[in-house]
């Protein structure tokens, strides 16, 4: 049994070794991917160009304008004098957000009513609306806060309203940093995609070069030729992990307080679930084409119902049932857990046993699938 | 024969692929040592017929004895005992000559003690002495064929099958291996060989005549071109072939009619005259030089044999 897994393995590393673009294939499109997710991933809304509409001309409404490119959330592009002119920016995406402050308003706030203002957001892209919204009402909050402080402070008068503040403490990232939550899942997501594609393409191109056959036609056993195939890219994907995970760590200071012990045995789960995945690819793919469109298909939604970006308690719930078969989800679990919070397999037991499950399945059934003949 | 029981012995082996039957009730007997040619167009089940002996694919009924094992059985023992090399010469292009070498010896688990002096065999079989450590991809196809045999035969199989393994090698080449091929034979291997090349077949001791899933005829090269036409051939030329054979066709007294190149091979019912064909022509008009007579060659058989189906009792 060894001889043959031996020769099997051998030839894979000299397959690769003779490869000159290998290195470059492995590693290359990890790292870019990273370095785009590090950077480039983020909800943080800033700078969002703001056109201003002020028709009351007051000192109030100077000061509330003051407000907002104050906080470096929003950045006024355009200061106008009628809606017209608000609406055109708007429309050619000069502003995504208008404030409209209408006339009367120092009036109203300085006999005690309530003073509208009105803020208008481009909703093409309904994140980016909903947290510059959030923004301003914060930035309005403030405002008030001054404003009345301000007041009091002129007229002399005793504090009187009770204010509730609150005081936000988001655990784990204490600064609600994205590339903290975006890096340890990228892992998931860059190892999945690297591992399955690799396994499937590297048995559909034997298929297609007709040593598939020749090794067939050898007495070699399924487990033989399935171990001899895919141990080279349990071994490829444990390094894209480690290397991914140490870039995160060094270059991207996003901390990893868990034990590298826990995360290499979920690695190895995951690992061995996306081998099944890519055996079980392989075994419904004549050509490379196939293969290639098969991965392509499968791949997105993986990373959608994974928790990598959209929580998956807010997908309606037959969705969600769909998440439990998608190793992605558990590994995504285990990679932020290591590294943000550095619980171990007490907490993350199901986790753990979700994906020993799935790999156990995806390897088995494609074992079973992969006969030695043709048809 | 000598109460050797034969290498290979198929019976009604059988493959359907949905509908379509790809193999017919095939029966086949080899004996030790013997070099068999399996002949036929393509699609005519000889890669299907080979593959179901090889325990690649799984007859749909029937079976085979193959160096003593079923197929249907024991395939993995059958698998142990023989070789095969298909027409794709299967090796790795970024392996050297010797790492192919290696690796298909470890993949039958030829021992150790043994390996090096069967890799430099197959070395020397295939021309390649002095090139162990070239890429398999830089060799011309003449070497990768008489590379992917030796790597078929390191491990001594008894029985060895090969599908078209000459198909796309320049002639002096495909000389070379059938002069390997009956080497390897006159050490008492068995071997199928398939080809679509008719010269090819003279090369064989017996050779298998296969059309659409049916064996038709097996026999030596000499006893099939001696049996079976019952009729005078001859040959002719005429300027415009494709009437002239849309006029020989089912002419009173002309058994078959086919077009071999630029020329006509006219099979004649006992008792008919050659002279009778040229006024038939000129009858529609055509032309043609004076019949001749000629000894058939297996095409011709083959010709004839193909288009008796399906009553190939008859003979």
């Amino acid at each position: 049994m060894f001889e043959r897994i031996r020769v099997m393995l051998m030839k894979e590393f000299l397959e690769l070794k003779r490869d000159p673009w290998a290195i470059f294939r492995l590693v290359a499109p990890l790292v870019i991917q990273l370095f785009i997710y590090g950077y480039a991933a983020t909800f943080t809304v800033n700078h969002v160009s703001t056109v201003v509409l002020d028709l009351d001309h007051s000192q109030a409404s100077r000061d509330l304008v003051s407000h907002f490119p104050a906080t470096g959330r929003f950045e006024i592009v355009d200061n106008v004098t009628d809606q017209r002119q608000l609406n055109r920016d708007i429309d050619t995406g000069t502003a995504v957000a208008g404030i409209i402050i209408h006339a009367e308003f120092e009036r109203r706030l300085l006999n005690g009513q309530t003073a509208p203002l009105e803020v208008v957001v481009d909703g093409t892209n309904s994140n980016t609306a909903l947290i510059a919204l959030g923004y301003v009402s914060q930035i309005v909050t403030v405002f008030q806060a001054d404003y009345a402080n301000a007041l009091r402070a002129s007229s002399g008068a005793a504090p009187g309203t009770v204010s509730v503040s609150l005081q936000e403490r988001p655990w784990f990232n204490a600064g609600l940093e994205d590339r903290w939550f975006f890096i340890p899942g990228v892992i998931g997501t860059l190892a999945l995609m690297q591992v399955v594609s690799l396994t499937a393409f590297a048995v559909v191109r034997e298929r297609e070069m007709g040593t598939l056959e020749q090794i067939m036609v050898s007495p070699i056993s399924r487990v033989e030729f399935i171990l001899g195939k895919t141990v080279p890219f349990f071994i490829i994907g444990l390094v894209d992990v480690a290397l991914v995970t140490g870039l995160g760590a060094v270059w991207f200071h996003v901390p990893f307080v868990g034990s590298p012990f826990v995360l290499l045995f979920g690695s190895s789960l995951f690992l061995l679930a996306a081998i099944g995945l890519g055996l079980l690819l392989s075994t419904a793919s004549r050509t490379q084409q196939q293969a290639f469109a098969l991965n392509f298909f499968l791949v997105n939604p993986f990373f959608i119902l994974s928790g990598f970006a959209f929580p998956i308690s807010a997908m309606p719930e037959a969705l969600q049932w769909f998440t439990f078969i998608n190793p992605l989800r558990y590994f995504i679990v285990i990679l932020r857990a290591v590294f943000l919070k550095g619980v171990g397999f007490a907490v993350l037991w199901p986790d753990f046993l979700g994906l020993a499950l799935l790999a156990s399945i995806m390897l088995g059934v494609s074992v079973l699938r992969f006969q030695k003949s043709l048809d | 024969m000598n109460g050797v029981p034969p290498a290979v012995q198929a019976r009604g082996l059988t493959k359907r692929f949905g509908e379509f039957i790809a193999v017919d009730a095939l029966d086949l007997e080899i004996a030790k040592g013997e070099v068999v040619g399996f002949i036929g167009p393509n699609g005519a089940g000889k890669s299907t017929t080979i593959r179901m002996l090889c325990g690649l694919l799984r007859p749909s009924a029937g079976t085979a004895i193959v160096a003593g094992y079923d197929i249907v059985r024991e395939p993995e023992t059958v698998r142990a005992h023989i070789g095969y090399m298909s027409q794709k010469f299967s090796l790795y292009g970024d392996l050297t000559v010797a790492e192919n070498l290696r690796f298909f010896g470890g993949l039958y688990r030829v021992p150790r003690a043994e390996l090096k002096e069967r890799m430099a065999f197959a070395v020397t079989m295939a021309g390649l002495t002095g090139r162990e450590d070239a890429l398999v991809r830089t060799l011309a196809g003449g070497w990768k064929q008489r590379l992917a045999l030796g790597c078929a035969i390191l491990h001594r199989p008894p029985v060895l099958f090969l599908d078209e393994p000459t198909s796309g090698v320049e002639p002096e080449a495909r000389r070379r291996f059938w002069d390997l091929i009956h080497s390897l034979a006159a050490d008492g291997v068995t071997i199928l060989v398939s080809t679509h090349y008719m010269d090819e077949a003279e090369y064989c001791n017996r050779i298998a005549l296969i059309a659409a899933g049916h064996l038709i005829a097996i026999g030596s090269p000499g006893e099939l071109k001696r049996r079976d036409l019952g009729g005078a051939l001859v040959e002719l030329e005429s300027p415009q072939p494709g009437a002239a054979l849309a006029a020989l066709h089912g002419a009173p007294g002309v058994v078959e009619a086919a077009i071999f190149g630029d020329r006509l091979h006219v099979l004649l019912a006992p008792g008919t005259d050659a002279a009778a064909l040229a006024p038939l022509l000129a009858a529609h008009g055509l032309t043609a030089t004076p019949p001749k007579p000629i000894i058939p060659s297996l095409e011709d058989v083959f010709v004839r044999l193909v288009s008796r189906k399906p009553a190939p009792e008859a003979a």
